[in-house]
This record gives structure tokens, sequence and C-alpha cells, in this order.
């Protein structure tokens, strides 16, 4: 009980090192201005680690997601940009493509790994052929909504944390959840109770290519102009926010909640590196070595499933 | 001649040689038969360094389900680096650079397996961990400016003899070796027989972690030897050289035939999707197709040889 | 019995070349608690599948209240008629809570509120059921123990949601409760049945079913063999009706025996899966059964040995799997490189496999087993799965090791080739081979020079060859069983 309690606030408790430690190296981060400078990002990153999170609930995992997030990006710079109505078509369709992928994956049993790993090589392909260097515009309602001034608290946290609740809520505590959690944790007994676990790997990508657009479209706003490339390392930084904010691979066992601390820690840890004047060569280094650091405090607190 | 036909049709591998051999026959006869040689040495040339690391990663995926190695990248870049620094264009201290930069990469192979095994972190997140580490220690160590090869590496790695380079000599070489020890050692049964079923292996008498260290070792190693060759060809280490290899290697294992599920290797099959990947991109390129084309191919040729390979095992 | 609530009709089926099923017809009454025993394999499990819908008859027909069932008979099919089950493994995502697990079960849970509705109605059949569980209904399941997680599959099978309950069948529902909530549970069907549920239980544990059952239904090699109201059977009749009876095969040599257990010891260790237990002691050249109830102890005290943790071994091992498919087969290989896979070292000649050897090797132990192929290099899967098992047998034995390790090896397999088998091990252990023989299949404790019976775990008795009788060995499971 203590053990499970102590993993479950682990992602915080990382959370709140990483901040603190930047608090004290740089003192004038803890400012409004600061925060917000330092979380731009976290709100795209954020909703990349959520759309993984889908994905890892039903044992799947998703190496396409960095591209696909680049792809949305490309859509919406000029598509959506110059006509709005054939642009949210395209972005629909991407949707639907990915809960076909998550069909295709199920009925054929599939490896995601590599289906998911091809895929990255056609969202990337779509996007260089839509964008063939890096331009296009954001759409206005889009960058205002992201250099949204709220009082108070910075926009990044706001969304960040009304993201994870909305998401929390929905997969943690609606009856659809329930199923879809359990699709990861015993998939025979949901298929023995009569659930189709076609539809609810279809159902858990189509959530995962929605989140991705969400992203795209947030990390647009951001940048103001679209490039295939520029969510790349995406992939990488989703995966490892769901595992830092306290989800495993195999098993059903996620967090949104956490996976949104997760990559809060993740965007943060990068501003704390250079705040720390680490040299810029040992930046991406450091990156791996916190990873290495908090997952290596998580091996103690893994409960091993008895019956397995 | 029908014999032979039957026999190899049902051998994993002989799809992906097929598929090159298409891609080949439709790129000649698009330029008219002109520089159908040249294409084939530069197919030969190139895909070498995706052989070497497909090599490894193949061994890897073998071990069964979730053993991916995704350092492979930034190994080869640090190897590369150290070599570089280590012969500093001195041809004396070639043997030296080659032993120093295999044993940084013997250290990023056991320091994967050590992450896997003691802090048992899936090994997808901790080779890619590791991989920034290494990365770093390559980026730290590698700074300033770029050193050439030493001339017998140089010459080595670019030599040609009848128009086939002496590295593909070398990389035949080293497929038929690791060809032989996956079916003649006990090491290569090993991994074999882990792959298909850990617990049967363990029942069976067979060392599993061992058996997992070596393979591990071995992957970092064989991106070491890539990272050597590669920086002898291009005429120095560069930080992103390691980049493209990190999908080309999962890329090749898999349409080469090598089971993903594990339990099935396959060498000829390296080098079949090599070099289709390499001559496709070449076909691509000469029917003036975009790069965004070329992706998609790529990408949608991955899938389909997964849809059709893929789903015959059951996953328990 | 008034109505019929459900009624199985001449159902058959197969599993490959095994037939489990051969022709059962079966009837159960609403308000009645019908028992169903047998030894392992008999087919009980696969029935209780087949009613549940998780697997399809090859052959027959199902009626439910009487009326004859049209179409595919499925999961969906009998939970719409309130049919439920609890299955000996665990159906219960370890990742939910325990009133998750409600939910999953019952499609009508959901919109607003229904997380405290399943949390209620998990708690109420729970505090119904288990009085004093112990058990929250916001519990994970994985951070329950396996009891606990047992009582919470059952009180799910219990709850009542929009579909009325028609049949709950319980396959050795008791397996893991201690006596106390067992007793809980047979209580609990006696009163469920009284309100006109229909419950068909399942157990090894015949004071179980004696003392909580209208009816029992004796299955033997998947066919119901004897059928009686519970009060006409004894636990002599009811064992005599399940057992075989068994002729001796051997005629015991009591020289041989004495020199055997006078051979130095081969093997001592103490079963970690229980604090107050016997020793296991094995002497050069002996065959020591492990008997009693599956899933007691016996596998583990085998992985025990094969890992050498807390046991004096003196000589190489070699293990038999009994699981083909999870532990013992490698599905890529031929049949070949089945066989010579723990014997490599053997044949290595500068670090290389010799291929001669290898294909030698192979050669010879498809002669010595005789393993029915027409060529090793087959793939293994083109083996039945008697010479499947023979393959696993010719591994062991083509080995240097000295102890041979088998976890119920024999199970679904035919029986020529039992007798072929058994053979084998009787000359191998005259040649000094020791083994330790995990069996549920009582005629192969005959081969035995001694057998442990093991029970939660521990060593509830050592029995010598002379002792091994069918009453005895039941005698040393059952002697606490839960609720006798």
């Amino acid at each position: 009980m203590n053990r499970s309690l102590l993993r479950s606030l682990l992602p915080i408790i990382s959370l709140a090192v990483v901040l603190g430690a930047t608090f004290y190296v740089q003192p004038r981060t803890m400012s409004y201005f600061g925060l917000n400078l330092m979380l731009q990002y976290a709100v795209p990153i954020a909703l990349a680690t959520i759309a993984q999170m889908f994905i890892i609930t039903v044992n799947d995992l998703d190496l396409s997601i960095g591209p696909f997030v680049g792809l949305v990006g490309c859509i919406s710079a000029t598509l959506l940009y110059s006509n709005p109505l054939l642009g949210t078509l395209a972005l629909l369709l991407c949707i639907a493509a990915y809960a076909a992928v998550g069909a295709l994956i199920h009925s054929r049993n599939l490896p995601s790994i590599v289906v998911t790993l091809g895929l990255s090589f056609v969202w990337l392909g779509i996007a260089v052929l839509i964008l063939p260097s890096p331009g296009g515009k954001a759409p206005e309602w889009l960058k205002s909504i992201m250099a949204l001034q709220t009082p108070f608290i910075p926009f990044p946290i706001i969304a960040a944390v009304v993201i994870g609740l909305v998401v929390q809520l929905a997969l943690m505590h609606s009856s659809f959840g329930v199923i879809a959690r359990g699709a990861g944790g015993n998939p025979r007994a949901m298929a023995r109770a009569g659930w189709s676990m076609l539809k609810t790997k279809a159902a858990m990508y189509a959530l995962a290519g929605f989140f991705g657009v969400l992203s795209g479209l947030s990390l647009l706003g951001l940048t103001t102009s679209a490039d295939a490339h520029v969510a790349d390392r995406y992939t990488l930084y989703s995966i490892a926010g769901v595992i830092l904010g306290g989800g495993e691979f195999i098993g059903g066992r996620v967090s949104p909640m956490g996976a949104v601390i997760g990559a809060l820690t993740l965007a943060l840890a990068g501003s704390f590196l250079i705040f720390l004047r680490i040299s810029p060569d040992w930046q991406i280094g450091a990156q791996g070595a916190i990873l290495i650091l908090v997952l290596a405090l998580k091996a103690p607190l893994t409960t091993r499933d008895a019956s397995k | 001649m029908i014999n032979i036909w039957n026999r190899l049709r049902h051998e994993p591998w002989i799809w992906s040689f097929l598929a090159a051999i298409g891609v080949w026959l439709a790129t000649i006869t698009y330029t008219g038969g002109q520089g159908a040689g040249e294409i084939l040495t530069a197919a030969l040339s190139f895909a070498t360094f995706s052989i070497i690391v497909g090599l490894g990663q193949m061994m890897v995926i073998t071990t069964g389900p979730g053993n991916v190695d995704l350092s492979i990248p930034a190994t080869i870049t640090l190897a590369g680096v150290v070599a570089m620094k280590v012969m500093d264009t001195d041809s004396a201290r070639l043997l030296l650079g080659i032993g120093a930069a295999l044993g940084v990469s013997f250290l990023v192979g056991a320091f994967n397996y050590g992450l896997i095994r003691l802090l048992r972190i899936p090994p997808i997140i901790a080779t890619l961990s590791s991989s920034f580490l290494v990365l770093s220690t390559a980026i730290s160590y590698g700074r300033g400016i770029r050193i050439k090869p030493p001339l017998p590496l140089d010459s080595f790695a670019t030599a040609r003899f009848l128009g086939i380079p002496l590295a593909a000599v070398f990389v035949v070489v080293l497929s038929i070796v690791l060809a032989i020890v996956i079916k003649r050692t006990l090491y290569g049964r090993a991994v074999v027989a882990i792959g298909q079923n850990p617990r049967a292996a363990w029942l069976a008498g067979i060392n599993v972690n061992q058996t997992r260290f070596m393979t591990y070792v071995l992957s970092a190693l064989l991106a070491g030897v890539c990272g050597i060759l590669l920086s002898g060809f291009s005429g120095g280490a560069a930080l992103n050289m390691g980049e493209e290899f990190l999908l080309a290697s999962i890329a090749v294992v898999v349409i080469g035939g090598t089971s993903v599920a594990g339990g099935r290797a396959s060498v000829p099959g390296i080098w079949g999707a090599a070099l289709f990947m390499y001559l496709l991109v070449t076909m691509l390129n000469t029917f003036g197709a975009s790069a965004g084309v070329r992706l998609i191919m790529t990408g949608v040729i991955i899938i389909t040889v997964i849809v059709i390979a893929g789903g015959e095992r059951e996953q328990r | 019995m008034n109505q019929t609530a459900i009624k199985l009709d001449g159902v058959e089926r197969n599993f490959g070349a095994v037939r489990a099923l051969a022709g059962v017809s079966l009837e159960v009454g609403s308000g009645e608690c019908l028992g169903l025993v047998g030894h392992n394999g008999a087919g009980k499990s696969t029935l209780m599948h087949i009613l549940a819908g998780t697997l399809s008859p090859d052959k027959g027909e199902i009626s439910v209240g009487g009326a004859r069932h049209e179409g595919q008979w499925s999961v969906n099919v009998a939970r719409t008629n309130g049919i439920r089950c609890v299955f000996q493994e665990l159906s219960l995502c370890p990742n939910l809570t325990v009133a998750e697990n409600v939910r999953v079960v019952h499609g009508s849970l959901k919109g607003f509120g229904w997380k405290k509705r399943s949390r209620d109605l998990a708690l109420a059949k729970l505090d119904e059921i288990f009085p004093g569980h112990g058990i929250g209904p916001t519990d994970a399941i994985s951070d329950l123990p396996i009891g606990k997680r047992q009582m919470a599959e059952i009180a799910r099978a219990f709850t009542l949601t929009d579909i009325p309950l028609r049949l709950v069948i319980l396959d050795e529902p008791t397996s893991s409760l201690d006596a106390v909530t067992a007793q809980q549970l047979l209580t609990f069907i006696r009163s469920q049945v009284a309100k006109g549920t229909s419950v068909i239980l399942i157990s090894h544990l015949l004071g179980d079913i004696l003392g909580t059952c209208d009816r029992i239904v004796v299955m033997k090699d998947g066919k119901a063999v004897a059928e009686r109201p519970a009060k006409k059977f004894d636990r002599h009749s009811l064992v005599a009706a399940m057992g075989t009876v068994v002729s001796r095969h051997k005629s015991t040599d009591t020289k041989l025996e004495q020199a055997k257990s006078q051979a130095p010891v081969a093997i001592r260790a103490r079963p970690k899966t229980a604090s107050d237990t016997d020793e296991l002691i094995a002497h050069k050249g002996e065959i020591i059964g492990l008997a009693g109830l599956s899933g007691h102890g016996q596998t583990r005290m085998l992985l025990q040995v094969f890992s050498r943790s807390d046991a004096e071994i003196t000589e190489p091992l070699a293990f038999i799997a009994g699981d083909r498919q999870s532990d013992g087969i490698f599905n890529l290989w031929s049949i070949a490189s089945n066989v010579t896979i723990r014997s490599l070292r053997s044949l290595l000649k500068r670090g290389l496999i010799v291929g001669d050897a290898e294909s030698g090797l192979a050669a010879e132990w498809k002669d010595r087993m005789g393993i029915r192929t027409p060529d090793m290099n087959n793939n293994i899967l083109t083996l039945s799965g008697g010479n499947q098992q023979k393959t696993l047998f010719a591994r062991a034995l083509a080995s240097e090791a000295g102890i041979i390790l088998m976890d119920d090896p024999m199970r679904g397999v035919d029986i020529g080739t039992k007798l072929e088998v058994y053979e084998m091990i009787a000359r191998e252990a005259r040649n000094g081979r020791t083994f330790i023989w995990y069996t549920t299949e009582m005629e192969e404790l005959q081969y035995c020079d001694r057998a442990y019976v093991f029970r939660n775990g521990a060593i509830s008795a050592s029995l010598d060859h002379d002792d091994l009788t069918e009453e005895k060995i039941l005698q040393a499971s059952f002697a606490e069983s839960s609720a006798a």
C-alpha cells in the first residue's frame, strides 16, 4: 500500500525536485514571466505525451507520433490557413487514419513498433510534400490562443493542468476508461466478458490521433510557421513522459495526470540544464542521466504482479 | 531450376532480394541500361554500413519481443570520434584507435544491459537514455576540428576492386562469420532459443542473462565497427553521422525477414533489405520523385512487408 | 428439480487430435446445485468454457430454460441468458479496482454515477458472501493477495444488474480460500440455490461437493460416466467412480529397492513454499513421485531444485516440461534442434557444433524414443502431441544430466506413448539416473519407488511404493479439506 502510494507520488516528487533546483540555480525564474517562458513548449509536449499514453494503455507503442505532430503543423500552416473547411477535413482524415491503423494492428496481430515505424516515414513524406521547406503561416486564432495571458498563473501551467484533469476524468473515472484500461490489463478476460477488443483498440488509436492533432496545432501556435521535422523528438519525449509519469509499457497501468507531469518535468529539465550552465555538450547527456535516475528510483517500487 | 525455386521461395529472405533486383531492373530500364554497374557499386558501398549495424540489431531483436537497441546511432558516432581522435591521422596509431573505439563500444553495450537487468528498465527506454549519454560523451570528447582518417583506413573504406568496394567484401566475411555463429555455436543457438521462448530456454539449461548481455555487447561492437568504417569512408567523424541508422537498422532487419517477435534471424535478408532500401531511393531519384514521395514509399513498403509477413505467430 | 435452467445435448469438442469432450449431455434444474467431479483432463473445464461461450462446441445442442438455442452460442449470448462463470485461472484485470472489475461484466453500469453504483454493488455482494472480508471496492486487484482476488471474482459473478441470474459456474472456487471463507461460500451457494439460481460446482475437494450439491455428475475421458443424487454417493463410491482400477504393472523387487535406498543421496531439498514441512530426499537411481492435487507446490518444488536454491544437488539436472507450449517446445525449430539443444556442449569441436554429430544424436534418439516422423529436420509442430512430448524426453535423456525433473509430462498424451515412455524411465533409472516425477495421474505413481504428497506447498506424507494406493494418496491430499 505504502509502496503504491510512493509510486504514484514519484512523478510529482521528480517535478518538485527539478522545479526546486531550477529556482535555486536561477531565482529569477520564480516569476510569472519566467515560468511562462520555461514552460512554453510544455503544452504541445504534454498533448503528444497524452497521445502516446492512449497507445501504451493498450500495450502498444507509437513511434510515429513525432512526425505526425509535424505533419499536423504542416497541414495547419497551409491548408487550414487558406481553406479552414478543407483543412479541418484533412485533420479529421488524419484521426481516421490512426483509428484504421489501430484496427489493422489488432486484427492482424502486428507488432505496433514496426507498423508505426513505417508510418513515421509516411507522415514525414506527406508533410514534406505539403511543405517542402519550412514556412507557412499559423492561423491567427491559434496564435492568439497560445499567446494567451492568464492572470496570476501562466497559461502553459493552466493548460497542462486542464488537459491532465480532462483526460484523467475520461480515462480513470469514466465507464469507457475502465474498458480501455482493462484491455491493457487482461485482454483475454475482457474478451471473455464480451467486449470487442477491435473496437477498443481502434478507439484508443483514434484518441491518440486526436491528441496528436491538438499537439500539432498548439505547437504551430507557438512557432507560427511549420516545419516537417519540427517535432521529430516528440516521439522519444512522449514515451519518456509516459514512463516518467508512472506509466508502464505493459498491463494498462497509466496515469494521465502523471503523464502531463512527466512532460512538464522533461520540458523543465531542458531549461534547468541551461541555467545550470552545463556545457552545451552535456545538455542531452544530462537529460539521459535524469531519465535513468528517475527510472532507477522506480525500479524498487515496481510491484511484481503475483499472478504472472 | 524449379526445384531450386521451390526451396528458395520458402526462405524468408528471398523476397528482399527479389525486390532489390526488381527495383534495380526498373531503374536501368528507365535509364536505358545506363549506369547499371555504377548503381550497383554505389548500392554496395552505402548498404555496407546499414548491414553492419543491421546485423547487430538483428541479434538484439532475435532475443525476443521488447528487445531493441536504440543506442546504435550514438555508439556509431562515439566510436567514430574516438577512433579519429586516438588515431590523430597517424597510420601507426591505426590499431590503437580501432582498439579504443571498440573498447568504448563494449562499455556502451555493457552499460545498456546493466540498465535493463539491474534497474529493470525496458530495453527501448534504457538504450534510448544511454544513447543520450553516449552522444554527449561523443560531442564533448570530439570537440573542435574535424580530424581526417589515417590513409590506410581511408583507402580501405573507399577502395574498389573491379567495381566491388573492399569494405563490402569485409562485410561479406563478417556476415558469413555471424551466420556461422548463429547456426553453429552455443551462443547463437541460445539467442535463437531465448527469442522463441525464454522460459523453455532457461529450462533447457541456457544461461539467459549471459546470452542477452553478450547480444547487447555484440550490437554495440558492430555499431563501433560501423563508426570506424564510416569515418574512414566519409573523411572523418561527424556528430550526426549515426542519425540515419536508427530507423535504417530496424528497417533492414524487418524487411529482411527476421521475426520481430524473436527467434528467427536471417543474415542474407539483411543484405537484400539494405540493397533494396538503397536501390529504391536510387530508383525514385531516377524517376524524379520528390523527397516526400521517397519517404512515403519507404513507409508504405515497411508496413506492407510486416502485414504480409507478420501476424503468423500468435503472441501469448 | 422442477424446471430446466440449462441443458447440453451430445456436446463434442476436439483440440487437434485430443478429444476433450466425447458427447456430453448435462442438465441443470433451476434452483439446483450440480457437482462436477473427475480427474484432471476429464473435460470439466472444457465443458464449462462451452457453457460460458468462450469455446464453441464442434457438435451438440444447448437449450436454455427448455427452449433450444438457435444460431451461434457466444459469450454475449451466454451473458444475456444470465450465465456467469468463475474460471479456474482468474479473469480479473489486475490493473483495475474491484469495483471497476465489476463494471467490466455489466454493460449497464455506465453514465452518471456508475462508479458509486458499482462500488455499492461490489461491497454489498462481498458483505453478503464473505462477511468480514476486508476488501475495499477501490482496492486494485494487483494489491490483493490471491485469496482475496478469488473472493472478489466470486462476488463479481453473483452481482446483479439488469440481467437476472440463471446459472453460476464455479470452477475450483475454493482453491485459494482458507477454511473459513470456503465455508462462507458454500453456505452462500445453498442460500442462492434456495432462491432459485442454479450453480455448477467443480471441485477436487470431495467433502465440499458431497456437502453442498444436490446432484453429482462424474466425468472421465470427456464423458459423463456417473450421475446420482449427492445423497447416494459417499467419498468411497465417488472416488471409485472417478478412478480407474489400477493393475500393478511392476512386481516389487525388494532387493533392488533396498539397493536403491542405500545408494548415495542425489537430492536433498526442503520446499520453500511452506515453513513446516518434511524434506525431499532422492537417492541415486530412484524414481520419486510428487503427488497431491494440482497446484499445491509440486511444480514449484521442481523449479526450486532446478534452480538449485536451498537444495543439495550432486549431479547435472534436466527438466521435462508438461506444458509443452509454454515451457518446452521451440516452435520455429526442427525436431532435431529441439532434441539436441540440451546436449550441444558435447557436440562441440573447436567451439563449433559439428553438424554430423548433431544429426547423429538426433537420429539415435529418434530410434530410442520411437519418435514417429519421416525426417528429424521437419518442424517440431508437424508432430502429434505425444511425439512432441517424446521429443522433450529425448532432449533430457540425451543430455549428460543424472537427475531428470518431470513436470507432469504425460498430460494429454495417448496411452501407447505413455507405456513406451514408462518403460524408458524404468530402464534409465536402472542405469542410475534419478527421476523426480510430478504427476496428476494415479497410475503413474505405480512406477515410483516412493512418493511425496503435497498439500498447500508442504509435504504432507511420504508413501513407499507398497503404500501408493489411490485411497492413501487422496487421504493425504485431502486430510484437512477446507470444509469436510
